[in-house]
């Protein structure tokens, strides 16, 4: 019996450590670890913080079945879920549920992200672009692209549609940086849910008292129909007002950066007259980069047959949806970066019923970010070398701290 | 081509209105996928395919 156990231990001690890092001078990336398991094919175990297996899957055609497939589950209170940190049942939002729960609070606001709505935004948001711009331009060089630029255009967005006071910016932005750091600390992550949590239910209950066109006040409204719980609306505001900034503005910066490496490209994108060009870069961008780089994670619920071999009932399993953006056989030459590939099928923005609910939203923003700037900065340059950026290779969302550039 | 939509599975994520807005519409309520043309024209049969293809619901079926 001992012995059997200190084997097990033996053997799992041996598995590669999931998340896994990248290599050093490869900032855009996946880690090569995974890059390998891919190239080996089958399925392959992995080991998280709490000494679990869960399996990992890296094909993409794997990776796209396996997430549509209802035997799967994202449902994070169920045994076997491979967390990447310990969980609390009241901190649980609808993105880590399963239907008929998930569907229900969902289409609570999906609505509001629907592409024609988005559509209708594009000229508010080419105002908020050209203003920061306008703001950065004025100001001294060299400046940071992340404060400048980057991350105050989808917080001001994001705010705008939620609802959310913009003068409270720096409050949100750095209890979200608490929140999706790895490095955090779960008691200090929960703390800073808390003050976002408490924040927006207080904002919710303005809502109630004088409703406004925004988000919130349609959240506030349901609760007030009772549809809604108050915590799950205040939860599903955290929800989006984080993911509604953090992401964006990694990929704003992110993005930009691997343009600035890629001149010829970058020089196409900038001289270019034909939205379609830049709506493929995006697509290609939002492939090539990947961001959300801690894997889509979910449990089996029945018995899955797949690439030869048997997930069971309760096995967790692991997406790194960024290695398969990187998939050979669904990307040709996927390490290159080519504004001019179809890259629309790229899991970017995962694959299944949880798919974003925000992609129209990143889509035209970033359309409009990239195509604004490199228009009304042609000469953007960075001013520092690229092994001095600071990656963010501690975060759940990858990106860059800060971006030094010159004009 | 026909196409049938399974309004049940769409998940409101607009991918087919983006590849075939020809085709597809959202929903004003909910932003759930409606079928403009359940027998589209031969121009937009690779948008539609497309559509098919990227839907994350798997829920837009194709009969040639």
């Amino acid at each position: 019996m001992t012995e059997t156990t200190s084997t097990a231990a033996q053997d799992t001690a041996d598995l590669p450590e999931y998340p896994m890092t990248r290599a050093q001078g490869c900032p855009f990336d996946p880690p090569p670890t995974l890059a390998k398991q891919q190239q080996e094919g089958a399925l392959a175990k992995v080991r998280l913080w709490d000494g679990s297996t869960p399996w990992l899957v890296t094909r993409y055609a794997d990776q796209r079945a396996l997430l549509a497939d209802p035997r799967v589950s994202a449902d994070v209170m169920r045994p076997g879920y491979p967390a990447g940190a310990p969980v609390r049942e009241n901190t649980v939002s609808f993105i880590l549920m399963d239907d008929p729960e998930h569907a229900r609070l969902r289409r609570m606001v999906t609505a509001r992200f629907a592409v024609k709505r988005i559509e209708a935004m594009r000229p508010r948001v080419q105002r908020i672009v050209d203003d920061f711009l306008d703001e950065m331009l004025a100001g001294p060089r060299p400046a940071d692209l992340v404060t400048a630029f980057a991350l105050p255009v989808p917080s001001l967005v994001i705010c705008e549609l939620l609802g959310v006071p913009y003068a409270d910016h720096e409050f949100f932005q750095d209890n979200s940086k608490i929140i999706i750091n790895r490095e955090s600390g779960q008691e200090r992550q929960l703390a800073a849910l808390g003050r976002l949590t408490d924040y927006l239910d207080r904002l919710l209950g303005e809502k109630l008292d004088a409703p406004g066109e925004d988000l919130l006040s349609g959240l506030a409204e349901r609760v007030d129909a009772g549809e809604l719980s108050r915590r799950e609306a205040a939860q599903m505001s955290v929800l989006l007002l984080i993911a509604g900034h953090e992401t964006t503005a990694n990929m704003i910066a992110l993005g930009t950066l691997a343009l600035l490496q890629n001149p010829d490209q970058l020089a196409e994108l900038r001289d270019t007259e034909d939205p379609a060009v830049i709506t493929g870069a995006v697509e290609e961008l939002l492939r090539y980069l990947h961001i959300t780089h801690d894997g889509r994670r979910r449990v089996a619920l029945e018995e899955i047959d797949i690439a030869g071999e048997v997930i069971r009932p309760g096995e967790g399993i692991i997406f790194p949806n960024d290695i398969a953006n990187r998939d050979p056989g669904a990307f040709p030459e996927p390490d290159r970066l080519d504004i001019h590939r179809d890259a629309r099928h790229h899991v970017a923005f995962g694959f299944g019923a949880h798919q974003c609910l925000g992609q129209p939203l990143a889509r035209m923003e970033l359309q409009i970010a990239y195509a604004t700037l490199l228009r009304r900065v042609p000469t953007l340059r960075l001013a520092t070398e690229i092994e001095r950026v600071p990656f963010k290779h501690d975060g759940a969302v990858y990106g860059v701290y800060e971006l030094p550039v010159s004009w | 081509m026909k196409v049938i939509l399974e309004q049940d599975k769409c998940v409101a994520s607009g991918q087919c209105v983006v590849a075939a807005p020809a085709v597809f519409d959202q929903r004003d309520e909910d932003g759930i996928a409606v079928l403009l043309d359940p027998a589209p024209a031969a121009e937009s049969a690779e948008d539609v395919r497309h559509a098919a293809d990227v839907c994350p619901a798997l829920a837009i079926q194709l009969t040639e």
